[in-house]
């Protein structure tokens, strides 16, 4: 059984639909993070989760049971506030403890929970200060040792690492790592961070506009996103999108861009799409390999950009943005010089007009693809 | 160079003139009052602004009137009252109206605030009619009521915007955490509104304690009033003696107690409670 459940669920804030029809099933023990460009109701879906806001339309499910109307704390459910939130006149002590009171737990254990959870989140020498005498990184670890205290089942978390300093950064999002792996607690948590989002999740969903965009572990999202959204959302630097127009239609594509030329026999299902349908054909950054071209032929390096790890050198390929190759560090590519692209095939993406990925074939081995090539060259 | 230095210490005796005359007209008026109070009513017309021997006959002579101390009494217990009553009143209404959202809360707002350009006088008849139905006439509890629907709108003004200025996530905490709505303003809102608390209570206090028109209505007997009008009332040895004397023993009397409280709270009024709520 699911721990958590949301089905179809729908929010509406002064006439305007902040949230769809969201529909999505999170397993005991799962860490889920929520991405989206800005105002696309990341928060707004995690504070109906909490109960901080109203569902108009749907139900949310607990462990099978139905909570819609439940007050926050029934919820067994702890959050993490984007600004910590802490109460700022408490001590530590009773920033973390102030839930477990209001419950009116026992004052022995009230104390043992306390100074446990205050030890897993090393905590223990900062009891007695108040938020104002902690730095960043306590005060953000004084808002997750509040939310954790109540031994909540399900933590929530909304940005809480965005005003960190990027070391700082690192450093919690490792530490959320290790308490996701030793509480076992579901998570869900909020970002904007594509590493956060990337190294922390099981599954990753992706909002766009108050709908869900798709669902899906990191590497099938990255791999094969479903959308142009999707493709583009996740990745640095983000994938290059050529207009393309589909010759041939059927079960292998044949494509023709103004930058590559023609693509033969790439491993896609067009056969719902009449020909010459305007298409978009997405490469990653990662998948260009580069060629000097001879003479005048090919594309003109417009920009090098050099960053210790890899280069990006970037072509001129007649769009308004330039195509993005990521290289190696040691690629000696010079502005102005011209330039062949060797994209891999089974890695290209593409895309039909309305943003959707066509359907694509288990990849086929090498041997087919040089004979299918052959076949319509 | 020379000039530089002209020009600054020029400025800087233009500031410090103006902070005298400015002191000078604050305070002229309360120092010429304990001057006075401090004369044997022999020197009161001789013009002086400074005093040799202070004579203390005229504040021994207004303790000795019974009705004197019991008007402080009663001013007392009716200011107290007022504070705490608007205090409540005023923190529930503008947690409601600061946090709650609702159908017209900007309204409500505004309707408050205009029912506090009436002046007093206005409404006096009604509000003697309302004392009178409610059987208050002549004891301190009409002049409680009266002088917390003149305090309220101030205040519910005043703490409706400092609680509306407090991060909303503060109270969300605290709802995630159980608490219910009264807990969460009793226990995290309260603590951090304490300046405004202090200074909102502090005015109330002061209104309460001045206040002249509704007293002198509203009570009859010496047991009932409050001490703007015990001091008014104070007479002299004969109908065409104004005994100015013990007016001002008794103003400076009433009056520093109020200087005190302000002095004492000042130390609350003291702004960024919140550091350490939030990031930064
Ligand atoms: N009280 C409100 N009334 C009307 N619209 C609102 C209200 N609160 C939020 N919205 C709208 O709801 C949408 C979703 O907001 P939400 O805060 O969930 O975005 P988000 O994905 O968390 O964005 P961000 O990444 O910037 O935090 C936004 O378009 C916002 O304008
Ligand atoms: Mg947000």
């Amino acid at each position: 059984m699911s721990k958590l459940k949301l089905d179809k669920v729908n929010k509406q804030l002064g006439g305007l639909r902040i949230l769809r029809d969201i529909s999505l099933e999170i397993a005991s023990g799962e860490f889920v993070v929520f991405v989206g460009p800005s105002g696309c109701g990341k928060s707004t879906l995690l504070r109906l989760i909490a109960g901080l806001e109203s569902i108009c339309a749907g139900d949310l499910l607990i462990d099978g049971r139905r909570v819609n109307d439940l007050e926050p704390r029934e919820r067994g459910v702890g959050m993490v506030f984007q600004s910590y939130a802490l109460y700022p006149h408490m001590s530590v002590y009773d920033n973390i403890g102030f839930g477990l009171k209001l419950a009116k737990t026992e004052k022995r254990s009230l104390r043992e929970r306390v100074l446990e959870t205050a030890r897993v989140l090393q905590l223990d020498k900062l009891l007695q200060r108040k938020p104002k005498e902690l730095s960043g990184g306590q005060r953000q670890r004084v808002a997750m040792g509040r939310a954790m205290a109540r031994e909540p089942d399900i933590l929530l978390f909304d940005e809480p690492l965005s005003n960190l300093d990027a070391a700082l950064r690192v450093q919690m999002r490792n530490e959320i790592a290790r308490l996701h792996a030793s509480l076992g607690t579901t998570m869900i948590y909020v970002t904007h961070d594509q590493v956060e989002a990337m190294t922390l999740a099981d599954k990753i969903v992706v909002l766009n506009a108050g709908r869900i965009e798709q669902v899906g572990s990191p590497r099938e999202l990255y791999e094969r996103p479903v959308s142009r959204f999707v493709a583009g959302f996740l990745g640095s630097p983000r994938m290059n999108f050529l207009p393309a127009r589909l010759l041939a239609p059927g079960a292998h594509s044949l494509i023709e861009t103004p930058a590559l030329g023609r693509l033969a026999a790439l491993p896609f299902d067009s056969s719902a799409l009449a020909a010459n349908s305007p298409l978009s054909l997405g490469i990653r950054p990662e998948h260009l390999a580069l060629q000097k071209a001879p003479g005048d032929a090919g594309l003109r390096v417009v920009g090098v950009e050099y960053l210790g790890c890899e280069t990006y050198v970037h072509l001129d390929v007649g769009e308004d943005e330039p195509l993005i190759c990521r290289c190696a560090a040691t690629a000696e590519w010079r502005q102005g010089d011209r330039v062949e692209l060797q994209p891999e095939l089974a890695n290209l993406h593409l895309f039909d007009a309305d943003g959707n990925a066509l359907p694509r074939h288990p990849t086929p081995d090498a041997a087919t693809l040089r004979a299918l090539a052959q076949g319509y060259a | 160079m020379n000039l530089r230095l002209l020009k600054k210490a020029l400025l800087r005796l233009g500031f410090c003139g103006a902070i005298g005359v400015l002191l000078l007209y604050a305070v002229f008026p309360f120092y010429y009052a304990v001057l006075t109070s401090l004369k044997p009513s022999s020197a009161l017309f001789q013009v002086s602004y400074w005093l040799d021997k202070p004579d203390f006959s005229n504040y021994a002579a207004v303790l000795q009137q019974a009705s004197f101390l019991q008007a402080i009494g009663n001013s007392v217990f009716v200011a107290v009252c007022v504070v705490a009553l608007a205090l409540f009143l005023s923190l529930t209404a503008a947690y409601a109206l600061g946090r709650v959202k609702f159908r017209g809360r900007a309204t409500v707002l505004l309707l408050v605030l205009g029912v506090s350009m009436f002046p007093q006088v206005a409404v006096l008849s009604g509000l003697f009619e309302v004392i009178r139905a409610l059987g208050l006439y002549n004891s301190a509890w009409a002049l409680i009521l009266s002088y917390t629907i003149f305090t309220l709108p101030f205040t519910v003004w005043v703490l409706t915007t400092f609680i509306g200025q407090l991060p909303g996530e503060l109270e969300e905490a605290a709802i995630m955490d159980g608490a219910s709505p009264w807990v969460a303003l009793t226990r995290v809102l309260l603590p951090l509104l304490w300046p405004a608390l202090v200074t909102t209570g502090l005015l109330a206090f002061i209104a309460a304690w001045n206040e002249f028109l509704f007293a002198l209505t509203f009570t009859l007997t010496d047991q009932e009033r409050t001490v703007p009008v015990a001091i008014a009332l104070i007479s002299g040895g004969s109908q065409h003696e104004l005994p100015w004397g013990l007016l001002m023993a008794a103003s400076v009397m009433v009056t520093v107690p109020l200087v005190l409280l302000v002095l004492v709270f000042q130390r609350r009024i003291v702004s960024g409670l919140t550091t350490g709520a939030l990031k930064g």
